[in-house]
């Protein structure tokens, strides 16, 4: 064998280390241009919406029901729909999916029920939206009759987001040092006060990213809508939450029908008129800012809690 | 649990930490039954799938909705063949995964072990941005822009093509494929990169000989749940496929699949009970089995190559 420092052999330990850089470049450019190009993708998606859309986006198309003329329609329906299923939806996921997420880090035993339960959190993350919404169909509206209102809707919803409840719930509250819960043990606290006066308010703003994360996603869902049997015209608000007369609060609009979001941007679509593609363009941006706003308060607090706490 | 309270042996400190007790016990109870929440709702879709299908497959047996090559329950001439489902799911999700798994994987791949603190700072968030973005804006996008942009490469592209849908379904994957991705291979260990800096290996060569062996798990995890996205997307397909149910194996061809199906019979007027409605019960059955496969197979993959450090 020749020694190490012979020319030949020297040459071509060059070349093995040239060849290897070389690959090693051509990762490099091709990670680079892979994101570039999701970054494009994303510039081209958004530009699209705008150059379409932007026109369409004055103070009437929010204030305007939808419409045959695309020229007087607007999104007023629509986005009360959306705010009124969101409470429902949040008010259905965020105590049950912190409840579930508290009773999986805190107090389940180590068996098979709790396992079975894991599984399936996991599982249930994996089915296809129209699937909820074809359990939605079944049990929300037939079943238990609660027909095609914003409480099925609401609460189809609210099953979708739960397992992100629970998920994040989880981190927020494994992130919690034991010691924590040590320092209440010996003062004699209980479980419950344990998990109530301290693991909850530590974990509060993890527990709060993962909500606005999961309505984010409710707010864009689509699919489980429309199997509920949305009606896609709908030109009149539900009623008031709000009364004037005793008992100043009404449930009326839980039972009432509804349009949303991206259920209009859906049916603007469909259209074949150019006009009404513009107004679902239109519709489609003020989607996406909402989505991003949500998502983007996320990372935000993700980020702020990561820089900020420490035990 | 009941402490005795040796200081005070008054009956009443003894009730009250007996009503203690109860209140920890009904709280624990509550809980749980949140938790069972998730099984209570898996029984339930399962149960109301079969029970739905059931009244289904009274009208048509089993075999026809295997074999049958025709779909086409809305007609006179009806045929209830799910294989032209099938095929639209399986093309579009294929065309889906041909851009989503490269993709996601080199984009992983930098991210974890070329990209600079910054860059993955700005660009991790940023592609959770992206998935955070609604289907149906990009289903406009698919059949508004990438349509018209392909009809300039391919003056043959129909209006509306799996091709289009499976394309945009892809991008809309990168980010859940690359984000899982990365998470896998950042949690590989870094005495193990370090050992191969110091043979002299590259970033590349470490990537691809230690680092993705090492995370293999935690990647073909990824892909699973990548897969089970493109089978599963409705909204995208159902704007930009068109909702013909068409037996066809080419990408430029309109098509319907499983959940464009459900999504159509939905928007239509077909009353509940009737073996037209019942058909989106079957259908919907067939594609929670198929994406039980890809879980299932999924969990088995992780078990199979995890690796322990």
């Amino acid at each position: 064998m020749l020694p190490m420092n012979h020319p030949d052999n020297l040459n071509e330990i060059r070349t093995i280390i040239a060849y290897h850089k070389r690959w090693d470049l051509l990762a490099l450019t091709a990670g680079v241009t892979a994101l570039m190009i999701a970054i494009l993708t994303f510039i081209a998606l958004f530009g699209s919406m705008v150059i379409d859309g932007m026109p369409r986006l004055t103070w009437e198309f929010f204030t305007s029901f939808p419409s045959r003329k695309p020229e007087a329609a607007g999104i007023l329906s629509a986005w009360v729909g959306t705010t009124l299923i969101m409470l429902v939806t949040a008010a259905a996921a965020v105590p049950l999916g912190v409840a579930a997420g508290v009773y999986l880090e805190e107090y389940a035993p180590k068996n098979l029920i709790t396992e079975i339960i894991e599984i399936n959190v996991t599982n249930l993350a994996g089915v296809p939206s129209i699937i909820y919404g074809l359990l939605a169909v079944g049990l929300f509206v037939y079943q238990l009759g609660l027909g095609q209102s914003t409480l099925s809707a609401g609460l189809t919803l609210a099953l979708l987001i739960l397992p992100i409840v629970i998920v994040a719930t989880r981190e927020a509250i494994r992130s919690i040092p034991v010691s924590i819960r040590e320092g209440a043990y010996a003062l004699g606290a209980t479980k419950w006060q344990t998990v109530a006066d301290h693991v909850l308010p530590y974990s509060a703003a993890g527990i709060l990213t993962g909500v606005i994360i999961g309505l984010a996603r409710a707010i864009g869902e689509t699919a489980p809508i429309i199997t509920i049997g949305a009606l896609t015209f709908i030109a009149f608000l539900p009623s008031s939450p709000i009364q004037d007369q005793f008992p100043f609060v009404s449930f009326q609009w839980l039972m009432e029908p509804f349009t949303v979001m991206p259920i209009q941007m859906f049916n603007w679509i469909s259209r074949p008129q150019e006009a009404f593609q513009h107004n679902a363009a239109a519709a489609g941006l003020v989607l996406v800012v909402m989505t991003l706003l949500m998502n983007g308060l996320a990372i935000y607090l993700r980020y702020r809690l990561r820089k900020n706490i420490k035990w | 649990m009941p402490i005795p309270n040796n200081n005070d042996p008054s009956p009443g400190s003894l009730r009250r930490s007996y009503k203690r007790y109860l209140k920890e016990r009904i709280i624990e109870l509550l809980l749980f039954l949140a938790a069972f929440l998730s099984v209570f709702i898996t029984f339930a879709i399962i149960y109301l799938l079969i029970s739905e299908s059931l009244v289904f497959f009274e009208h048509v047996s089993v075999w026809e909705f295997l074999t049958d090559t025709q779909w086409t329950p809305l007609f006179d001439d009806a045929h209830y063949g799910i294989l032209p489902l099938v095929s639209g799911t399986a093309i579009s999700s294929l065309v889906a995964l041909v851009i989503a798994l490269p993709f996601g994987t080199i984009i992983a791949i930098y991210l974890s072990e070329f990209a600079p603190f910054t860059v993955r700072e700005i660009a991790k968030p940023f592609l959770e941005l992206l998935g955070g973005i609604p289907t149906v804006v990009y289903g406009y996008f698919a059949l508004l822009f990438v349509t018209p942009l392909l009809q300039t490469i391919l003056p043959d592209l129909p209006g509306f093509s799996l091709l289009s849908a499976g394309l945009v379904m892809g991008i809309m994957i990168i980010p859940y494929v690359s984000s899982m991705t990365e998470d896998a291979m950042r949690s590989v260990p870094m005495h193990l990169r370090e050992g191969s800096y110091a043979i002299g290996a590259t970033r590349f060569q470490t990537a691809i000989k230690v680092v993705m062996p090492a995370s293999l798990s935690g990647i073909a995890a990824a892909y699973i749940l990548g897969i089970s996205r493109a089978v599963g997307e409705t909204m995208v397909v159902a704007i930009a496929a068109g909702m013909q149910p068409n037996l066809v194996w080419n990408p430029m061809e309109p098509a319907a699949t499983i959940t464009t199906y459900i999504v159509q019979v939905s928007l239509g007027d077909l009353p509940h009970g009737s073996v037209g409605y019942q058909t989106i019960f079957a259908a919907g059955l067939t594609l929670l089995l198929l994406t039980l496969v890809f879980n299932i197979l999924g969990h088995l993959l992780r078990k199979r190559y995890r690796e322990v450090y």
